[in-house]
């Protein structure tokens, strides 16, 4: 999934400056489950914002809505309504920068701000633990490296690792980072496949250097959108 | 050797010297972290002529330094040969064939591929690591460029550099099983030499020599062994320690204890010494890479000690 971690109190607190009336939309799925930007994340967040503007007397109206995802249009519209009655001065989103953007996009007369710094994608390592595993290449090369990313997980992304800088099994930039290289190795001399990363895997043309735009199979662009 | 041929593939000095079947001695210089080109040059006085070729480091330990490609062309200019390095780190695909036409085009014959260490070990830690090719795709990059005269993008390049292609091999680095297996497949992708980190644990490099040579590489490539001595039994500890994928025995750190307090850096010297003479003499090893950390200056005590002087001088 996609994962976020909320943005420092201050950043947002300095972000909100001079707007009086905000609403702040959390999303209910990726960041929800990271424990990020959800029903909770939103209502956490309001009360520190509403008690540090009293604080400062300058008090803010905050309002909180979550929707089931915001990169979806569908889920987006539901907040048609009290946007166009509530006249927000701004909103805030508590979403991944997919969602934030979206939101952003449906309203863009009124300034929207992140409520959230997105980190990656990530795999749920125990409660409150993620793990990045994804960098959206778009040119999938799990199938020779045993299943690890390098360019996740190498730390200078390389294709034909290990580096000279492997420690004892871990990456040259920290003992707590598990070097990607060594963990292919291994688990391809378990697997008896090593061959497959005996052949040099070549320059490869990037894939990722200019906004990605998919359409699947047997659908193309609507004409207009809704 | 199966590598010799009639023709050079760059009609470098190294490249001559190794090809003759001489044994090779090349050194290292890091360009100053600032403008000043008599620092350069003073460093560079006391390699000239104790060694065949200067390893001109990119960035070394990623903190900025003066462009190794400035530097190399300083050497030139001061009658040595530098072997340039670059590293994966910095540049994109773009920008290191146009450094490699450039430098080139005004003298440079040799040039080492490397990864390059990470940004968080230097002076920007935060700075965005490029890696748009690795070292071994670099390697593979060069070779197309001086042997299909071809830009990576598979435009044809006039006039190509030829270029001496070298890179690095860390034999005591994990998985040790696969070191041969890393080199053996730079050795596909194209390189001419090789230059080993710092060699401290002999026998470890002795067994990788061994597999190296029973697997048939060390006909297809110039191995030069890395020397580096030790200047103070502290730096001995740090390498130990603090350098990842370095591998300093506990015996070798014992006998530089062993000796009176002003001696440590002359025994450092003795034992590099003491190891530039077996290499000599190892079946496979080509040379040596004397990397005389901020210790220019001793090189060419270190020369004579090693018995390497005078250096041949190729047609």
């Amino acid at each position: 999934m996609i994962v976020a971690k909320r943005k420092p109190f201050e950043e947002i607190k300095e972000m909100l400056k001079g707007y009086k009336k905000v609403l702040n939309v959390g999303c209910g799925t990726c960041v929800s489950v990271c424990l990020a930007g959800g029903e909770k994340e939103v209502a956490i967040l309001n009360a520190e914002l509403d008690m540090a503007r009293n604080l400062e007397d300058d008090p803010i109206e905050i309002h909180g809505q979550t929707v089931e995802r915001q990169c979806d249009r569908e889920y987006l519209a539901e907040l048609d309504d009290i946007i166009k009655k509530e006249k927000f001065d701004a909103l805030m989103s508590m979403a991944c920068g997919v969602g934030i953007q979206f939101l952003a996009e449906r309203f863009p007369d009124i300034p929207t701000f992140p409520g959230v710094d997105t980190t990656g994608l990530a795999v749920n390592q125990a409660v409150g633990w993620y793990e990045e595993r994804c960098r959206s290449c778009s040119q999938c090369v799990l199938g020779i490296t045993g299943g690890i990313c390098p360019i996740t997980m190498c730390a200078k992304g390389l294709f034909n690792g290990p580096c000279g800088g492997t420690n004892k099994g871990n990456c040259e930039i920290s003992a707590d980072q598990p070097c990607a290289w060594f963990k292919i190795h291994e688990r391809l001399a378990a697997q008896g496949r090593l061959s497959s990363i005996r052949k040099i895997n070549l320059a490869r043309g990037w894939k990722d250097q200019i906004p990605r735009n998919l359409i699947q199979p047997g659908y193309k662009k609507p004409e207009k959108v809704s | 050797m199966s590598i010799q041929g009639n023709n050079l593939k760059s009609g470098s000095n190294l490249e001559k010297i190794l090809k003759s079947g001489q044994f090779a001695f090349t050194g290292e210089l890091g360009p100053p972290r600032g403008t000043d080109v008599k620092e350069v040059i003073e460093k560079a006085q006391f390699l000239k002529g104790n060694v065949d070729s200067v390893n001109i480091t990119d960035n070394q330990t990623a903190v900025v330094r003066m462009a190794s490609w400035a530097a190399s062309l300083l050497l030139v200019q001061e009658g040595l040969e530098p072997n340039y390095q670059m590293v994966c780190r910095d540049r994109n695909r773009l920008a290191m064939q146009a450094d490699i036409l450039g430098a080139y085009a005004l003298g440079i014959r040799n040039m080492l591929c490397l990864s390059g260490d990470h940004c968080q070990f230097g002076d920007h830690p935060d700075a965005k690591g490029v890696f748009d090719i690795d070292s071994m795709q670099l390697i593979a990059m060069v070779k197309q460029m001086r042997d299909d005269a071809k830009f990576l993008g598979g435009a044809e390049i006039h006039h190509p550099p030829k270029i001496f292609i070298g890179a690095a091999s860390n034999p005591f680095a994990d998985p040790f099983d696969w070191r041969v297996q890393r080199l053996a497949k730079k050795i596909e992708a194209g390189v001419d030499f090789i230059q080993t980190q710092c060699i401290y644990n002999m026998e470890k490099f002795r067994k990788f020599i061994h597999i190296a040579g029973e697997e048939g590489l060390t006909e297809k490539v110039y191995i030069l062994a890395g020397v580096t001595p030790f200047k103070s039994i502290g730096m001995a500890k740090y390498m130990k320690s603090k350098v990842p994928g370095m591998d300093v025995p506990d015996e070798v750190i014992k006998r530089l204890q062993g000796v009176e307090k002003g001696k440590v850096a002359q025994e450092g010297i003795n034992m590099a010494c003491e190891q530039i003479e077996e290499f000599k003499s190892m079946k496979g090893v080509h040379g040596v890479h004397l990397m005389a950390i901020e210790w220019e200056h001793k090189v060419p005590e270190i020369a004579a000690q090693a018995k390497v002087l005078p250096r041949p001088k190729p047609e």
